[in-house]
């Protein structure tokens, strides 16, 4: 975990105990249209808006030299779900079988069925299965079924080029960066969860302990500084492929150039940035 | 309790993992519906002062008052259910624009501005009058609230109706901007099949129109109770006319939007017909049952001409039946919506909480609130015209 991170989890850890107190003086504040704190705010007020233009303070980073994007190779995935594991860790992302930055889909078809038969590692009987809601797996079930076709697919955050989520929050608290992710700024999210319904793809979960929304931000804390986001790390099949589009020789380079990829739900308008392969009509 | 999440949604077929952490509670059902109550009342105020329809007089100034007492209360429901209330004032002081929620505190603000104007002009005889005669602390308040114009000259009285007929119209298109916005909040989310509809604002504003007026119905027959007056026939009459067309046309609207959904056959469309069978069904019931009941009784009392006690029960009946649908129909959108599992492979069920923040008791109480605030307005400002002896 990132220095970042851990002072966000420090600010939680506080905003628990401070949690009734401050959202009855919030209530109060804002009911009584106390302009409480307001010369604060209205500084924020000339930043929010330009966000984007405002460079994050990273060394020997420059984010308008990158552009990031996904590859999913769904051929590959073989369910082990360390990804999810991963992530859930290196992000601090809350416990449980109802928050995921990162998730994967277990799609079957048996013999003679028209539709496929999907669950994911929050499954009832994958819980079950793996004993935990913090440990993931994917259950036997289809051990005596005949099985047509099978297959993985990983989800995630599409940081997508017109993202809805970032539409639609009324504080300019999510935003797009110049190389192409998708970000919160937790101290400045409301937590109305307007985002949270805007998203097509369901990948934004909210954080009860500090009253924000969250999501997956392609490891953004590790892609600057030249890593790879924790669940491309570990996953051992390179199911999971990232990199720089401006980079040619990037492995998501290659990757597009090389496959005959699809995005998820093209009907939006998104134009998400999670490019896959090998998944079928489904997949939703 | 605040802080946690509340109980996972339970779901059937596949639903993606964070959506069992179901994002907008009761609350959201509370906030258009009470929206929806200030805009109904707001537009019989302006049947009389607009459209100088007289049957209406009884009840324009205290239609206004409930308005504004309802106003009051709007942004409640939403601040109770902001996982950073003390940071509301971000969405207002930095507003990112292409969120249409962050609208909401100055298409708020600018409508309560209205109707405070407009009911400053509409009682400025009223409080004129009372602070010439009323003694001590209350005097105070009185006076302060004619804000240095005590002329009540006939010249003065008829430039007040000029400005009060004014703002009434700028508010019109206010309230229906208003609610309409709360629509276009639900429709424009393209993620949520239930919600992205181009008629939703429509549908919104006119239902929010027919509970407003059969609020005011129940509240001026309750009150007129209290007062042992007699209820005004013809304002009674003339609203069961006003409901009674407005509910027409938006049960027609409903039903091509939903006759459109099913006729089309999109991709989906077996697990919308699902959600209908399964977790609102009884929402749909309350809401489509409750309506056409309602417009059935409304038609009986309009045709046969039924008057005296009759038709005041009758109203009575037809108002809360109006209430109660319009809440199931705000419950069977922003609850049904969110129980459409976006991967339409999956339906979830919302069980509300009951105690927490955004839980039932929270409801009762903010839902109560602005009855209360009315009842303390009306004993401040009468809005009833003096009994003629």
């Amino acid at each position: 975990m990132t220095q970042e991170d851990k002072k966000i989890e420090v600010k939680g850890s506080n905003l628990v105990r401070r949690n009734f107190f401050l959202r009855m003086l919030g209530i109060g504040t804002a009911c009584a249209g106390t302009w409480v704190g307001s010369g604060n705010l209205v500084a924020r007020a000339q930043s929010a808006e330009t966000a984007a233009a405002a460079a994050p303070k990273i060394p020997d980073y420059d984010w308008n030299k990158h552009k990031w994007a996904f590859g999913v190779d769904a051929t590959r995935c073989i369910g082990c779900l360390r990804c999810v594991e991963a992530c859930k860790a290196e992000n601090g992302v809350t416990q449980d079988a109802h928050h995921f930055r990162t998730w994967v889909e277990r799609y079957v078809y048996l013999e003679g069925d028209e539709r496929a038969h999907v669950d994911s590692q929050s499954d009832a009987q994958n819980i079950a299965a793996s004993g935990s809601e913090k440990e993931f797996r994917f259950d036997n079930r289809y051990k005596d079924a005949k099985v047509e076709k099978a297959f993985f697919v990983p989800k995630l955050c599409n940081h997508c080029t017109h993202p809805a989520c970032v539409q639609v929050c009324p504080t300019g608290a999510t935003y797009q960066t110049k190389d192409g992710v998708v970000l919160i700024d937790h101290s400045y999210c409301i937590g109305c969860q307007y985002c949270v319904q805007a998203c097509p793809y369901g990948v934004r979960e909210f954080n009860h302990v500090m009253g924000v929304t969250d999501k997956c931000t392609w490891c953004y804390h590790r892609i600057t500084k030249g890593l790879q986001p924790a669940c491309v790390e570990v996953c051992p099949v390179e199911a999971r492929v990232f990199g720089d589009r401006n980079d040619p020789q990037s492995p998501i380079s290659a990757f597009l150039r090389n496959n005959r990829v699809s995005v998820l739900k093209p009907e939006t308008g998104n134009a998400p940035n999670v490019f896959y392969v090998g998944i079928d009509k489904e997949v939703c | 309790m605040i802080g946690t999440m509340a109980q996972a949604a339970p779901y059937v077929g596949y639903v993606y993992p964070n959506e069992t952490d179901i994002p907008w509670s009761v609350l959201i059902v509370i906030y258009p519906y009470i929206t929806g109550l200030v805009a109904g009342a707001f537009i019989v105020s302006s049947l009389f002062h607009v459209f100088g329809m007289a049957q209406y007089k009884p009840v324009a100034r205290f239609a206004l008052l409930t308005a504004v007492s309802f106003m009051f209360f709007v942004p409640m429901p939403l601040l109770l259910h902001l996982g950073n209330p003390q940071r509301a004032f971000n969405a207002v002081l930095t507003p990112h624009w292409t969120s249409a929620m962050a609208a909401f505190s100055y298409v708020a603000g600018f409508y309560i501005s209205l109707l405070l104007l407009e009911i400053w002009f509409a009682f400025r005889a009223d409080i004129v009058a009372l602070s010439k005669t009323t003694q001590g602390p209350l005097g105070t308040v009185y006076r302060l609230m004619t804000l240095g114009s005590d002329d009540v000259s006939p010249r003065a009285l008829a430039l007040d109706h000029k400005f009060a007929t004014v703002l009434a119209m700028i508010g019109i298109p206010a309230a229906g901007g208003l609610h309409g916005y709360v629509g276009f909040l639900f429709g424009s989310v393209k993620a949520r099949e239930w919600w992205s509809s181009d008629l939703m604002p429509i549908i919104f504003l006119l239902s929010a129109i027919v509970s407003g007026i059969g609020l005011l119905i129940v509240l001026y027959v309750v009150y007129s109770r209290i007062r042992k007056v007699p209820v005004d026939q013809a304002c009674m009459k003339g609203l069961a006319r006003t409901m009674w067309a407005f509910l027409l046309v938006v049960l027609v609207i409903e039903g091509l939007e939903l006759l459109e959904m099913f006729y089309k056959r999109l991709e989906g469309i077996d697990m919308v017909q699902r959600l209908i069978e399964g977790p609102i069904r009884y929402g749909m019931m309350i809401q489509w049952g409750g309506s056409l009941i309602v417009l059935a009784l409304l038609t009986v009392l309009i045709v046969f001409r039924v008057e005296g006690k009759a038709l005041v029960r009758g109203l009575v009946i037809s108002g809360v039946g109006m209430m109660i649908a319009v809440l199931a129909m705000r419950w069977n959108v922003v609850i049904g919506g969110q129980e459409l599992s976006k991967t339409m492979k999956g339906l979830l069920v919302y069980y509300p909480e009951i105690l927490s923040h955004e839980g039932l008791v929270a409801v009762a109480i903010v839902f109560t609130c602005p009855f209360v605030v009315l009842w303390l307005i009306t004993r401040f400002l009468s809005p009833w015209e003096p009994e003629p002896s």
